[in-house]
């Protein structure tokens, strides 16, 4: 199921400002690839055209390929929403359907793409849960509003819900970032169960989260107040947190670290 | 070494005075709010028992049944009144006037909060803020000199189509100044408020509920269905409610557009019928006190419907209260 995600010559604008300039890189299928860098160098902003929720935002405009094995996402005559329901997104905070409830939360997704049998949504409903390792806490009551859980449940939640239609990739914006260090640790435990069957990209403002949960690690910055945001390296996690080939690299890891 | 040690006690004394002073500003401003709670209460009390008492000697005179004759002649003898025919009109028009107004206003609402493009909602949204605030005598010349001949040719055709439905049967051909009329009528008018109120708490939908189901693969369509709707059901309740008050109370568009009449009929085509403001309006100024006691029962009647209908509105959100969104 997972896929390999190739970007080439991707450049991202809101209206006339050039947001993110000419990235490429490549993602293997089940691995994990975290996105590092400052505020605003438009991690965001790439990790949204890897799904087309960039275009959403008004002004929101894309150039460049994203190829998910040999299928360009940005190919006129792909729809965007098809490409939403194979490339999941998890967002920074927690957003379960507040009118829903906790079964209903997580079958969200497959109600949109056709009809099932009460009892496949069921099996669906215990598998999604199990994966996002929250079935124990809720099996009791997933009648209840999903918005009377804790945050952390809430996001694990939204991961279940986002994994339910089977993506082939998992796209993590700040996944932990309004979450308390136990939920944080249920989460990075969780997405190293949840590579073995998606591809996924996290990011986080958090080193050590990147050096724990990720096999890769791309770090973007940007020149200067208004300017676009690159990528600087991307490289294998251990390579970017001992011994990175770029300099910039290495003063934003160890002014992190101290 | 003088002056510091004389200055030193100053400050303490600076923020101990301002405290004070803040809590004299709480006191008197707790005495006004709760002097002008309880006066309030007490206007209101007033009110209500001068009304009650008014109508208590209108209705222990009433030789019909209050609650249920066709009739409304307090200054005949013996005196007959009763508010049948009132209620009647009054909550058929304003079903027909919800049942057409609020589809409307949540299509019109969800258009320009969601599918027009900004140049065109902006005015769009100014023109619904000016129509609701249009006097009501304005639509109600409107709906007599307009709708009443234009409705002709449609009372006409559901006569002809839907008059198996008993309802839409039209007997007779008299003029369509029949509740009907006044429910399109009553519809038209609280459209613009109701859109209005809809269209804010659509556009108060957080982006993160909204982008969720993007996220998800839904389109246009489905994220209305997904997020937005059942975000802004209460609002749309509340919203309805509003629109349904005015509906209920409405009197110059009414005693423009119906010829009023005490004989009941179930054919909502047909010309007659009354609301209880329209007949309050119409015969207020020529009844006597007793007359004029017995409109005020009317009054009252029309007063404990409104709040009926405002507590089950109030019911039906707080049921719901906990899946509202507003605690996420
Ligand atoms: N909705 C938006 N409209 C206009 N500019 C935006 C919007 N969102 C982000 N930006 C701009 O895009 C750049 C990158 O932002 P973002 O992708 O959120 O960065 P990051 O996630 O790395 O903090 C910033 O300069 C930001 O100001
Ligand atoms: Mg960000």
């Amino acid at each position: 199921m997972a896929k390999r995600i190739d970007v080439s010559g991707l450049s991202a604008f809101y209206g006339s400002h050039k947001a993110i300039d000419d990235i490429s890189m490549t993602v293997e299928p089940c691995s994990v690839t975290a996105f590092i860098g400052p505020s605003g160098c438009g991690k965001s902003t790439f990790l949204r055209t890897l799904n087309r929720m960039h275009e959403v935002t008004p002004g929101g405009r894309v150039e460049g390929k994203v190829m998910l094995d040999d299928e360009n996402l940005y190919a006129s005559g792909i729809d965007p929403v098809a490409v939403r329901r194979t490339v999941g997104m998890v967002f920074q905070r927690p957003n379960p359907f507040p009118t829903m409830s906790i079964r209903d939360n997580v079958t969200a997704g497959l109600r949109l793409n056709g009809s099932y049998k009460k009892r496949e949504l069921d099996e669906i409903v215990e598998k999604s849960l199990r994966g996002a390792n929250l079935w124990n806490e809720v099996k009791d009551r997933l009648d209840r509003p999903g918005a009377g859980l804790s945050g952390g449940q809430q996001q694990r939640l939204c991961i279940a819900r986002a994994i339910a239609v089977e993506p082939e990739v998992l796209l993590m914006d700040e996944p932990c970032s309004a979450l308390d260090p136990i939920s944080t640790l249920a989460v990075e435990d969780l997405i190293g169960e949840l590579k073995q069957r998606f591809t996924i990209v996290i990011v986080t403002h958090n080193m050590q989260q990147a050096a724990r949960v990720s096999d890769r690690t791309a770090f973007f910055n940007l020149s200067g107040i208004g300017e676009p945001g690159r990528l600087v390296e991307i490289d294998d996690t251990e390579r970017i947190f001992s011994n990175p080939s770029v300099q910039a690299t290495e003063d934003y890891i160890s002014g992190r670290f101290g | 070494m003088d002056t510091p040690t004389s200055k030193a006690p100053a400050p303490p004394e600076a923020p101990q005075g301002r405290r004070t002073t803040g809590k004299a500003g709480d006191r008197v401003f707790l005495g006004l709010s709760r002097g002008s709670g309880i006066v309030l209460l007490v206007i209101m009390a007033a009110i209500a028992a001068f009304l009650a008492y008014r109508a208590s000697l209108a209705i222990s005179k009433d030789q019909a049944n209050f609650l249920t004759a066709f009739a409304w002649n307090p200054q005949g003898n013996p005196p007959e009144f009763g508010i049948a025919i009132l209620a009647y009109g009054t909550v058929v028009s304003s079903i027909i006037a919800m049942a057409v107004a609020v589809p409307v206003a949540i299509g019109i609402a969800l258009f320009v909060s969601h599918y027009a493009p900004r140049k065109l909602a902006a005015p769009m949204a100014y023109v619904i803020d000016l129509l609701a605030a249009v006097p009501s005598i304005v639509y109600g010349l409107w709906g007599a000199l307009v709708l009443v001949p234009y409705l002709a040719g449609l009372n006409q055709w559901l006569d002809e189509y839907l008059g198996w439905t008993y309802i839409f049967d039209k007997t007779g051909s008299g003029p369509a100044r029949s509740l009907f009329t006044v429910g399109l009528l009553l519809a038209v008018m609280i459209l613009p408020v109701i859109t209005n109120v809809i269209r804010e708490v659509f556009l108060q939908v957080p982006r993160m509920h909204e982008e969720a189901a993007l996220a998800l693969g839904a389109t246009r369509w489905e994220v209305i269905r997904m997020s937005v709707l059942p975000f802004g059901r209460s609002g749309i309740i509340s919203a309805s409610m509003l629109g349904l008050g005015r509906a209920l109370g409405e009197t110059m568009a009414v005693a423009t557009v119906l010829s009023p009449s005490f004989v009941f009929s179930g054919h909502l085509l047909d010309p007659g019928g009354g609301t209880f403001a329209q007949n309050i309006a119409a015969k207020f100024n020529e009844a006597d006190a007793f007359g004029r006691d017995a409109l005020i029962a009317s009054g009252l009647v029309l007063f404990v419907i409104t709040l009926l209908v405002n507590g089950a509105a109030r019911l039906i959100i707080a049921r719901r209260k906990e899946y509202s969104g507003a605690a996420a």
